[in-house]
């Protein structure tokens, strides 16, 4: 009979409508913004830098080596290196950035950086409420901007931040057992004059 | 499948007229390519679509490929003499290799699922003499390929039934894909300059970049 | 003067018929896209049609140039929009034949899953796409998009984004499977022919559905094999030839599934066969998420940055869902390619979209368009 076919299919849709009042797997809206859905941990929008402890400008981990700044695929990465070196969570001297700006209205979200920083210092946001109405400036991230606590990245990412501050303290007790092995003294070995290394050491 | 060498054979056997090169590729991929010259072109495509052995009725892609003018620096082996001795010594050769505008085709077998046999057509120069036979009469794929590679690179093809530009709008001057392209200077404000971006800002604004 | 007043000036003269040109211009809901097509009618006949494109053109192919080859990877998501994955295994397929790097085999078998999860998608938004064309005012679509946004939540879980993936690197892949991803899919893969069951109950019997696809937009076989025509297109015209049968590249080799095809090639076909695709699709994702291995998922020779491939070029292309994309590059080893040469499946399937409507109306033009699943950010790159 003619005209079966779009029964049917009405009849479909009447599925649809009925079982949305019921069924959860037919109803999936989610009324954004009085309800979100759950972040999920490897989300990524836009680059932030990670700092250890309280204060942003000593515990900021870019050294800025400028590498994330060359693989960047836009080039929306700006960095000034400053020239005074500060010591890292290791205790050796590097340098850091005096300015570190990124356009993140021209920022992918590839996450390239992300996967090239030798320090762990550049990670992937989560946020996209990120509309302003300055229209020259408002889009332009510096470093108070960026500069992000570590307790934000565990919370976003748990997985990944647990991995590497478990590295981290690894590589720190070893530096540091290193160090305290050097100071107590020469072991009888084959090894340089001891005034020498006492001196290095202090 | 046969090989190139062998395809080569065949070919100069039943085009008579056809000058065809093996170009080798350095790459792993092990995909080497026949250099066709542009006067039998459109015969010998003719003969590979329609020979009994090969059946390459399927033009998968139509690439051009802009090859500037350059020096290529070549490792000769030359009859010296040296310490009085007659010796064959490698010297480094520089040889001036004129820029020419080349058409690569990928060519499959939809009938023998086979492929890929890859032909080149390379241009006399970049300048004015930009002509190649269009292959679209003998594969209805290249119709719209090369009309890009008209529209990017500047290559004409002859041949062709609706040659005019496909991606650039109608009136558009210059061939943006060529390695020599200089951009009109319609410089917006860049918050991360770069290199030529950094350049072009210090030379749009005389006092300096905008960020 | 655009390109039609000059000609129509001699068919008024000939047929005394005066003609109607319409652009169906860049701006308009059935055009999949920044499309036009400069339609000239006779009545309501079709008699000439030219496809006018570039207003998306971001000329990918020079971008390639100044990029390093890891650069262009997240550029190879916006190529064809929807279908990220595939597109980034297409690049990456490419330049590891040109340096000679093999993914391990848990890499392949994550990309398969990926390209056919991709498929699944690609699929979905056609068959809601094409019948928002016709006139069902987005139900389909709505119902087609809400099975898309399971498998993109997938994605999200996995690569960190939902459409621009960036998840193929050279060698392999980015990062690895989290936990519970594979029983998640599971579960996807498990709902999804009751989608497909009520899709088809919806539409396929649905008498308007066929009145307007059935005959329209037929395609010989001939002429779609010698216009380069590829994917459900080609297989719905009835020619064999599906690159994952062909190439077996990946690890499809192994994999059990049959190719659907077509006998009219008309645009019924075209709608039904990518229907068919879909459930030979879920077929391959059970054996492969069955058969998955442990393992590492990165070539241990392959290197994220500054990779050199010696000079020469390599030719790759993998069997995406809307037909054969290619990569073309060429390497002059240095850090950057030398030419990259996108081979865009929806571009070349254009070339007879005249062919196909010429003699019919101007309401099967807008169906037949649909039928050939096109995306913008592939046509023009």
């Amino acid at each position: 009979m003619n005209g079966v076919g779009i029964i049917k299919g009405l009849i479909e849709t009447a599925r649809n409508l009925a079982g949305s009042y019921h069924d959860k797997e037919r109803l999936t809206t989610v009324r954004y913004p009085e309800e979100t859905l759950p972040p999920v941990e490897n989300a990524r929008t836009i680059p932030f830098l990670v700092y250890d402890g309280g204060d942003a400008a000593a515990g900021l981990r870019c050294t800025a080596c400028t590498i994330c700044e060359k693989e960047c695929p836009p080039q929306c990465i700006y960095i000034v290196k400053d020239m005074a070196k500060k010591p890292d969570y290791l205790g050796k001297m590097q340098l850091h950035p005096k300015v570190f700006d990124i356009d993140i209205s021209v920022c992918m979200s590839c996450g390239i950086c992300v996967e090239v920083c030798p320090f762990d210092a550049i990670k992937m946001d989560q946020v996209f409420e990120l509309s302003t109405d300055d229209r020259f400036g408002g889009l332009l991230w510096g470093i108070k901007q960026l500069a992000k606590p570590n307790d934000y990245f565990q919370k976003l990412h748990r997985t990944e931040a647990s991995e590497i501050d478990a590295r981290r303290e690894e590589d720190k007790s070893k530096s540091q057992a290193a160090a305290a092995a050097k100071a107590a003294g020469p072991a009888p070995a084959a090894k340089p004059p001891p005034s020498a290394n006492k001196g290095a050491a202090a | 499948m046969q090989s190139l060498e062998q395809l080569k054979a065949r070919l100069e056997a039943a085009v008579p007229g056809v000058r065809a090169e093996i170009v080798p590729n350095g790459s792993p991929a092990g995909q080497p390519s026949l250099l066709l010259d542009n006067g039998h072109a459109r015969a010998a495509a003719e003969f590979l679509r329609d020979d009994a052995e090969l059946r390459l009725d399927y033009c998968s892609n139509a690439t051009g490929v802009d090859w500037p003018e350059t020096t290529v620096k070549e490792k000769v082996k030359v009859k010296k003499v040296v310490d009085g001795a007659e010796k064959e010594v490698e010297e480094v050769r520089e040889r001036k290799r004129g820029g020419y505008l080349e058409a690569v085709y990928h060519l499959y077998s939809m009938a023998r699922k086979e492929g890929p046999v890859i032909i080149r057509l390379r241009t006399e120069n970049r300048g004015d003499r930009v002509a190649l036979p269009s292959l679209t009469p003998v594969w209805r794929s290249c119709e719209f390929q090369e009309r890009e590679i008209f529209d990017l690179y500047g290559v004409v093809f002859q041949g062709h039934p609706d040659l005019r530009r496909i991606l650039m709008w109608p009136e558009f001057r210059d061939y943006p894909m060529r390695k020599d392209y200089v951009e009109p200077d319609d410089y917006e404000y860049e918050p991360t300059p770069h290199d030529e971006v950094l350049e072009r800002a210090r030379r749009h604004y005389a006092g300096g970049p905008a960020a | 003067m655009t390109t039609l007043q000059s000609q129509s000036a001699a068919e008024e003269a000939a047929g005394g018929h005066q003609l109607l040109e319409v652009s169906m211009g860049p701006q308009h809901p059935s055009t999949h896209g920044v499309f036009r097509m400069d339609v000239a009618l006779d009545g309501e006949t079709v008699v000439r049609l030219k496809p006018v494109f570039g207003y998306l053109h971001r000329n990918h192919e020079k971008i390639g140039e100044k990029c390093s080859y890891l650069g262009s990877m997240p550029y190879t998501d916006r190529l064809d929009y929807i279908c990220s994955l595939t597109n980034n295994w297409g690049y990456a397929l490419t330049v590891e034949k040109l340096a000679g790097l093999a993914a391990p085999e848990r890499a392949e078998y994550i990309r398969v899953i990926l390209a056919e999860l991709t498929r699944l998608i690609n699929h979905s938004c056609l068959a809601g796409f094409l019948l928002q064309d016709m006139g069902a005012a987005g139900t389909p679509l709505m119902y087609a998009f809400r099975e898309r946004e399971k498998i993109l939540d997938l994605f999200e879980s996995l690569t960190g984004a939902r459409m621009m993936c960036d998840y193929m690197r050279f060698g392999g892949c980015r990062c690895d499977l989290p936990p519970g991803w594979i029983e998640q899919a599971r579960r996807v893969v498990a709902r999804y022919p009751r989608f497909l069951d009520e899709f088809e109950a919806l539409l396929t019997g649905n008498e308007i559905v066929r009145a307007r696809t059935e005959g329209v937009g037929v395609l010989s076989a001939q002429l779609a094999v010698n216009a380069g025509i590829t994917g459900p297109m080609l297989r719905a015209s009835g020619v064999n030839y599906d690159i994952r049968k062909v190439d077996r590249y990946g690890v499809y080799g192994r994999m059990d599934f049959r190719v659907p095809m077509g006998e009219r090639g008309d645009t019924f076909d075209r709608y039904m066969i990518r229907i068919l695709e879909m459930r030979e699709s879920l077929k391959i994702l059970e054996q492969a998420l069955r058969d998955l291995p442990g393992g590492p998922i990165l070539d241990p020779k392959a290197k994220l940055r500054n990779l050199r491939p010696k000079a020469g070029e390599a030719y790759g292309r993998i069997e995406g869902p809307k037909g054969e994309l290619g990569f073309y590059v060429i390497s002059d080893g240095g850090p950057n390619p030398y030419r990259y040469r996108i081979r865009p499946p929806s571009l070349i399937n254009l070339t007879i979209l005249e062919d196909m409507c010429l003699g019919g109306t101007i309401a099967d033009a807008v169906v037949i368009l649909g039928s050939v699943d096109i995306v913008l950010g592939e046509v023009d790159r």
